[in-house]
C-alpha cells in the first residue's frame, strides 16, 4: 500500500482537531483535538520513518507521546481549577480578560 | 539527550542483531554545566518542597534558586570561548547560545527577587498561599492574608529556565520541541498563582495552556515535514538537504510554515499574538515579568537559530512572509496599546510591538541583524522586568493599581517612583541616551544594510505612535492631581527595590555607554552558529 495515504490520512486527522480547537466549546474537548493533532503529527512522522527507510521518526514519535503526557498532567490540573471555580468547563465563560 | 544519541544509533543496533549494545556517544558535561545545573537546582527544589517544613521553605526555595542561577551564570562565564556541537549533534554550545544563556540567567535571578518580595502588604508577596482553594469558597479570604505560599513556584521557575537554556542551544527540531514544552508547561502553572484576583489568574493560565498547546501542535506537524524531507532534525543536516533540488519542496515549506506558526507565537507576533495580553495581565506580575524577559529572549533565540541555521539557504522565500508578520506585528501592537486602560496589558501590547521591531533584525538576514537583535534582547528584558516591577509597587487597599486612572498623580505621591517608571517608559519608546534607543539603531541599521528600508519605515512610524502612549502614562502622573482612592506607595520592600534599581542602572548604562555590550553582541554574533 502507497505510504503518501498515511500522510493524507494524517493530514486529515490533523484539520479535524485544528478545526475542533477553533470550534468546541468544552475545554477538554479542545484539549482533546489538541491530542489528536499531535498524533496526526505521530503518524506523519512514523510514516516518513517508512518512507526514508530510518528509525528515527518512529523513536522520535515516542518524544511527542512523553510530552503529550506531560502536557496532559498540567492541562487536566488547570481546566479541573476552573471547573471548580465556575461550575463550567465551557471556554465561552472564562471571559473576564478580554480587549 | 543520550536518547537523541540512540535515535542515531538505532539502526545500527538492529544491524548487529543480538549483540544489544549501543553506541554511546561521548558527552563534554563541563560545555552542558549551566543547563544541568538548572536543572539540579529544580530537582532539589522539589525535594526541599516536599521534605522542609513550611516556614523554612519560604527562606530555602528563593536562596536555592538565586544560588543556582548565580552558579549556572558563572559557568556560561566560564564557557565564554567555547565553540562546539555535543551529545551526537543535540546541542550547540556558541557565540549566540552562550550571550542568551547569559541573559536569560541574569533575567531569571531579577525575576527571583520579585517573586520573593514578602512586603508588599500584609500578606505573603504575589503567589497564592495555596492553588488549590477555590475562589468564593470560606478559606479564600483568609488565604488572601495568609503567611503560607505555594513554594513550588520557585522549582517551577528553575525548570522553566532549564527549558529555556535547553532552548537557544538546541541543534535539532526534537530537542527544540522537547525545549518549548519544557519552558512553557511550567509557565502554564505559574500564569495560575497569582494571590489576588484568582479568577483572572486562573483564567490566563486556562488561555495560556491551551493556546500553548495548540501552537506546539504545529511546531510538531512541522518538524513531522521537515523529517519527510531532509530524512534528519538536525539542523546542519535540514540546511544541506535544503540547499539540493528536491522533488518534495512542498514538504520544506509546509515544515517551514508550520514550525514558524509555533514559534511566532512563542514571541508572541501577531496574529499569532492574542494571548499575550491575557496571560500578562492575568499572571501573578513577577511571574509576568520574568514570561516578558525570558520566554521573549529564549523564543528568539531558537527563531534567529532556526532562520539563520537551518533556513539560511532559503532566507528569499522567507523574507517576505517575516515582512509581513513584522509590519503586522508593529502595527497591532502600537494601535492596540493606545486603548488600553490597563497598565499591565498596555505594557503586554508594548512587548507585543517589541516583538515587531526585533523581527526586523531577524528579517535584515545578516550577521548585523544577529547581533544586534541579541542586544536588543538584553536591554529589552531589564527594561521591561524593571517595569513590571515598578507596577508592582504601586497599590491600591486591594491589590496592584491595576487602571491606569489610579496612576493619577503619583509623581506627586512619590516623585522617586514615578521618575523611574517614567525613565523606563522612554526606554521602551526609545528615547536617546536610554538602552531602548540603542537596541532600535542596532536592528534598524542592520535592517536597512539587509536591504528592508520600507520595513524600517513602518518601525518608526509605529515607535512613533508607541511614544504617544508612553508620554500619555507620564503625563498622567505628574500633571495630574491624585484621585481619591490614589495609589499607595508600599514601604521598604528591599528587593523589589533592588530588581527596579539593577534594571534602570543597566537602562542607564546601555543608552550612555552600550559599546562592550555591543561589542560583546558583536563577537557572538560574527563567531556566528555552529551546526
Amino acid at each position: 500500500m502507497n505510504p503518501a495515504n498515511y500522510l493524507i490520512l494524517a493530514a486529515l486527522l490533523f484539520t479535524i482537531g485544528a478545526v475542533g480547537v477553533l470550534l468546541r466549546r468544552n475545554a477538554i474537548v479542545v484539549f482533546m483535538c489538541v491530542e489528536l493533532m499531535l498524533n496526526a503529527a505521530n503518524l506523519t512522522l512514523v510514516t516518513f520513518s517508512r518512507i526514508n527507510g530510518t528509525l528515527d521518526g518512529q523513536i522520535m514519535a515516542f518524544f511527542v507521546m512523553v510530552v503529550a503526557a506531560a502536557e496532559v498532567v498540567i492541562g487536566l490540573a488547570i481546566i479541573l481549577t476552573i471547573f471548580r471555580t465556575r461550575r463550567s468547563a465551557s471556554v465561552d465563560d472564562v471571559n473576564l480578560l478580554k480587549y | 539527550m543520550s536518547a537523541t544519541a540512540s535515535a542515531i544509533a538505532a539502526p545500527q543496533v538492529l544491524a548487529q542483531g543480538a549483540q544489544g549494545t549501543i553506541d554511546v556517544p561521548a558527552i563534554q558535561y563541563s560545555a552542558l554545566s549551566p543547563i544541568l545545573i538548572v536543572f539540579g537546582v529544580a530537582l532539589a527544589g522539589v525535594l526541599v518542597d516536599a521534605f522542609a517544613p513550611a516556614r523554612a521553605r519560604r527562606g530555602i526555595q528563593p536562596l536555592l534558586a538565586a544560588a543556582g542561577f548565580v552558579a549556572a551564570f558563572v559557568a556560561v562565564v566560564l564557557l565564554h570561548a567555547r565553540r562546539q556541537v555535543l551529545a551526537a549533534g543535540a546541542l550547540a554550545i556558541d557565540g549566540p547560545a552562550l550571550f542568551l544563556e547569559g541573559a536569560i540567567l541574569l533575567f531569571a535571578l531579577l525575576a527571583v527577587l520579585l517573586v520573593a518580595e514578602r512586603r508588599l502588604d500584609s500578606s505573603g508577596g504575589a503567589i497564592v498561599a495555596s492553588a488549590a482553594i477555590t475562589p468564593g469558597s470560606p478559606g479564600a479570604t483568609a488565604q488572601r492574608s495568609s503567611a503560607a505560599v505555594q513554594t513550588e513556584a520557585y522549582p517551577l521557575m528553575a525548570f522553566s529556565v532549564a527549558g529555556m537554556l535547553l532552548f537557544v542551544s538546541s541543534n535539532t527540531l526534537l530537542i527544540m520541541f522537547v525545549a518549548l514544552e519544557i519552558l512553557s508547561l511550567p509557565l502554564y502553572l505559574l500564569a495560575g498563582l497569582a494571590r489576588r484576583r484568582r479568577l483572572l489568574s486562573q483564567e490566563a493560565a486556562m488561555k495560556y495552556f491551551l493556546l500553548g498547546a495548540f501552537s506546539s501542535a504545529f511546531f510538531i506537524y512541522g518538524l513531522a515535514f521537515i523529517y519527510g524531507y531532509a530524512g534528519s532534525v538536525s539542523l546542519g543536516r535540514i540546511a544541506d538537504a535544503a540547499g539540493t533540488v528536491g522533488a518534495n519542496d512542498t514538504y520544506l515549506y509546509l515544515g517551514v510554515a508550520l514550525l514558524g506558526i509555533g514559534l511566532f507565537f512563542k514571541v508572541g507576533a501577531a496574529p499569532f499574538h492574542s494571548w499575550t495580553p491575557d496571560v500578562y495581565q492575568g499572571s501573578p506580575t513577577p511571574i509576568t515579568a520574568f514570561m516578558a524577559a525570558g520566554t521573549k529572549v529564549a523564543a528568539f533565540g531558537a527563531l534567529l537559530r532556526l532562520f539563520y541555521v537551518a533556513f539560511g539557504g532559503l532566507r528569499w522565500d522567507w523574507r517576505p512572509i517575516v515582512w509581513i508578520i513584522a509590519i503586522l506585528t508593529m502595527v497591532v501592537g502600537a494601535v492596540l496599546a493606545l486603548t488600553q486602560r490597563d497598565i499591565k496589558r498596555m505594557l503586554a501590547y508594548s512587548a507585543i510591538a517589541h516583538a515587531g521591531f526585533l523581527l526586523t533584525g531577524l528579517a535584515a538576514a545578516n550577521s548585523d541583524g544577529l547581533s544586534g537583535s541579541l542586544f536588543y534582547l538584553v536591554a529589552y528584558g531589564f527594561t521591561t522586568i524593571a517595569t513590571f516591577a515598578l507596577v508592582t509597587l504601586v497599590r491600591t487597599a486591594d491589590g496592584e493599581a491595576s487602571d491606569l486612572s489610579q496612576w493619577q498623580g503619583l509623581g506627586r505621591r512619590s516623585p522617586l517612583l514615578a521618575g523611574i517608571f517614567a525613565f523606563l517608559l522612554l526606554a521602551l519608546a526609545g528615547i536617546p541616551l536610554t538602552s531602548g534607543f540603542t537596541g532600535k539603531f542596532a536592528v534598524f541599521e542592520a535592517a536597512i544594510a539587509g536591504d528592508a528600508t520600507p520595513l524600517v519605515v513602518v518601525a518608526l512610524v509605529t515607535s512613533a505612535i508607541a511614544a504617544f502612549f508612553y508620554v500619555r502614562v507620564i503625563v498622567l502622573m505628574f500633571f495630574q492631581e491624585p484621585g481619591a482612592d490614589g495609589p499607595i506607595i508600599v514601604t521598604r520592600p528591599t528587593l523589589t527595590y533592588a530588581a527596579v534599581g539593577i534594571g534602570a542602572v543597566v537602562t542607564l548604562l546601555l543608552g550612555v555607554a552600550p559599546q562592550p555590550l555591543l561589542d560583546l553582541a558583536g563577537t557572538a554574533a560574527t563567531s556566528g552558529f555552529v551546526r
